[in-house]
C-alpha cells in the first residue's frame, strides 16, 4: 500500500515543500502557510506568495512509535508543531535532534530532508523538517 | 417542521468478529433495530461510515447494505465525515424525517477494521487528516492528539495519571455493557503501565481498533403510534454539526474543540435547553485527552478544567457529569464510521431506563462525536418523550 499516484501529486507542491513558502493576503497582510486560495482573517482573495525565514519554535512534540504504513523504516521519529517567527504553524519532523533534548520554545529553523522512499517505485520524496539551529 | 422519534435501535457486539464482514455485521444491526421498531420496511437508509474503499475496498455501501437486508428499491447513500460518520448519519436521517421527505427512516453505522494489518489501519486512519500538510509528514492520528495532549498538559498542570481516569472511568462503565469490546475494569497504573504509542499518549489511552454496527429507526412522533408505546420513543430534541480547519497546525486554537462549541451552541439553541438540563454526555473519548476537550468545548467544563471533573469524581454514573456511560470509545471500542450510532443507542437505552448501566432519572442525553482532530463534529440532544 501507499504507493504513489503519479509524481505530479507531489511536483505540484514543491515550493511549500521544499522552501517553505506559503501565502501572504495582500488585502490585510495575514500570512499563513500553505497559501489558500482565501484569506482565513479577512476572506480576500488577492493572495501572493510569501518566502518564511524556516526559523521557529516548538510549540508540541511527540514521538512516532507506531507509524502509518509506508513509514516504518524511519521509527521512532519526532514530529512537532512549530510555530514560524512570522504566526503560522507547521508539522513537521524533527531531525538532527536528540529527542530527550526537545523542549517547549526550542530554537528550530527549517532544512529540506528525505521524507519517505517508496522502495515499489524507486520515488524520493523530500520535504522541510526541522533541527535545532547550527551555532 | 415535524418531530423525530428514534423507535428502534440494533447493534453487535463490539469486537473483532472474524467470521462477520461488513454486509452482515451492517444487516444483523438493522433487521435488529427495525424488530425493536416493529416495522417491516422503511422508506430510506442512511449508512454512515468512515474508509470501507480503504478497510475492505467496497465503496457504494448504501446499495450493498440495502440490497443485502432485503430492504428493496429504497434510496440509500453513505455519510462520510470520518469518525464523525455515524453522528452526520443519524442526523441526515433526522433531516430527512423531519422535512416531511420521508416517514420511516433507517440509520446503520458501521466499520470492518480487523481484516487490515495494524500499520495500515493506522494509515487509513491518518486519512481524516490532512494529507498533504499532516500524513505526509508520517503523523499517525494518535500522534496528532498526543500533540495536544502535550501542550493540554503543559498549559493546565495537568499529569499522564490525570488524563488516564478517563480511561479508568470508560472501563468501570464499559464492564457493565454486554455489547463492549473490554468489559474489564482497568486502574490508573494499567494505562501508565502501557506502552508509548505516541509519547506522552499511551496505548490504554486510546481507543481501540474494531469492527462493529449500530442501528436506529427514525420517524415522526405521529407515526411512531402506530409502532410502539411511548415509553420507548426518544425524541432527537435538537443537533449540530459544524467543521473546523482540517490541519491541526491551521487552529486559532490548540486547546479549544471550536467545532464543538459551536455544534453544541447549535443544538441547545434547537432543543430549547442549556448544557445544566443534560442527564448525562456521551463524548468522544476516541483519546483520553479528547474527552477532556470535549467536556469544555461543550460548556459542561470551564477551559481548563475538564479533566478535573475526572478528577473529582463527577463523571461517573452517580456523578454530576456521567460520561461514557456504557464505556465510551475506550472501553465499548471505536469501529469508527459506527461510534456515533452506538453512541445514539446508548443513549436510548438510557433515556428509555433500560441501559445496563442506568443513570438515575434521565431525562436528556447528549452524544458528541468528532471526526478528524476535532475538524468535523456532530452533537445530538434526545430526549425521553
Ligand atoms: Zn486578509
Amino acid at each position: 500500500m501507499g504507493r504513489p499516484m503519479q509524481v505530479s501529486r507531489y511536483w505540484r507542491h514543491f515550493k511549500e515543500k521544499y522552501r517553505l513558502i506559503g501565502g501572504k493576503c495582500k488585502n490585510c497582510g495575514h500570512v499563513h502557510f500553505p497559501k489558500r486560495p482565501v484569506c482565513p482573517e479577512c476572506g480576500g482573495k488577492d493572495i501572493e506568495d510569501f518566502q518564511f525565514s524556516g526559523k521557529g519554535k516548538v510549540v508540541s512534540w511527540t514521538i512516532v512509535r507506531n507509524p502509518p504504513s509506508g513509514y516504518e523504516y524511519y521509527k521512532p521519529y519526532p514530529i512537532a508543531l512549530v510555530e514560524l517567527e512570522e504566526g503560522p504553524v507547521v508539522l513537521a519532523q524533527l531531525t538532527d535532534v536528540d529527542p530527550e533534548e526537545i523542549d517547549f520554545g526550542m530554537e528550530v529553523e527549517m532544512v529540506t530532508r528525505k521524507v519517505r522512499e517508496f522502495e515499489e517505485d524507486g520515488i524520493i520524496l523530500y520535504g522541510y523538517k526541522f533541527r535545532p539551529p547550527i551555532k | 417542521m415535524r418531530k423525530p422519534v428514534i423507535i428502534g435501535v440494533g447493534l453487535t457486539p463490539v469486537g473483532e468478529h472474524w467470521r462477520l464482514g461488513l454486509r452482515d455485521l451492517a444487516a444483523e444491526a438493522l433487521l435488529n433495530a427495525m424488530e425493536d421498531a416493529g416495522v417491516d420496511k422503511v422508506d430510506s437508509l442512511y449508512v454512515g461510515n468512515m474508509a470501507s474503499g480503504s478497510f475492505i475496498e467496497q465503496e457504494n455501501l448504501g446499495a450493498l447494505i440495502a440490497d443485502w437486508a432485503g430492504l428493496g428499491n429504497i434510496p440509500a447513500v453513505k455519510v462520510e465525515a470520518a469518525c464523525a460518520s455515524g453522528g452526520a448519519a443519524v442526523q441526515e436521517g433526522v433531516k430527512a424525517v423531519m422535512t416531511g421527505l420521508e416517514d420511516v427512516v433507517a440509520v446503520v453505522g458501521v466499520e470492518k477494521m480487523t481484516d487490515v494489518w495494524p500499520s495500515d489501519a493506522t494509515r487509513y486512519l491518518a486519512y481524516a487528516a490532512d494529507a498533504e500538510w499532516e500524513l505526509f509528514h508520517g503523523v499517525s492520528f494518535v500522534a496528532l492528539n498526543a500533540l495536544i495532549m502535550r501542550r493540554y498538559m503543559k498549559e493546565y498542570g495537568y499529569t499522564e495519571e490525570d488524563l488516564a481516569l478517563f480511561a479508568v472511568n470508560a472501563h468501570a462503565n464499559g464492564a457493565k455493557n454486554p455489547y463492549a469490546m473490554f468489559k474489564k475494569r482497568i486502574k490508573v497504573e494499567s494505562v501508565m503501565k502501557s506502552p508509548y504509542v505516541a509519547d506522552p499518549l499511551k496505548l490504554f489511552d486510546a481507543s481501540p481498533i474494531a469492527d462493529g454496527a449500530a442501528a436506529v429507526i427514525i420517524t415522526t412522533e405521529e407515526k411512531a403510534k402506530e409502532f410502539v408505546d411511548n415509553a420507548k420513543m426518544v425524541e432527537v430534541a435538537g443537533m449540530g454539526r459544524a467543521i473546523d480547519t482540517i490541519n491541526l497546525a491551521n487552529r486559532e486554537d490548540l486547546l479549544i474543540l471550536k467545532a464543538a462549541k459551536v455544534a453544541a451552541e447549535r443544538a441547545y439553541k434547537m432543543a430549547g435547553i442549556s448544557v445544566n438540563d443534560i442527564d448525562f454526555f456521551e463524548v468522544h473519548d476516541a483519546f483520553t485527552i479528547m474527552a477532556a476537550l470535549s467536556l469544555e468545548s461543550i460548556g459542561v467544563a470551564e477551559r481548563g478544567k475538564g479533566a478535573m471533573l475526572a478528577k473529582e469524581g463527577q463523571i461517573a454514573v452517580d456523578g454530576n457529569y456521567p460520561i461514557q456511560t456504557l464505556g465510551g470509545l475506550k472501553a465499548r471500542g471505536h469501529p469508527v464510521g459506527a461510534t456515533g450510532v452506538y453512541q445514539t443507542v446508548e443513549a436510548v437505552w438510557q433515556l428509555r431506563g433500560e441501559a445496563p448501566n442506568q443513570v438515575a432519572n434521565a431525562e436528556i442525553g447528549l452524544t458528541q462525536n468528532i471526526g478528524g482532530t476535532g475538524s468535523n463534529i456532530t452533537v445530538n440532544i434526545l430526549r425521553r418523550v
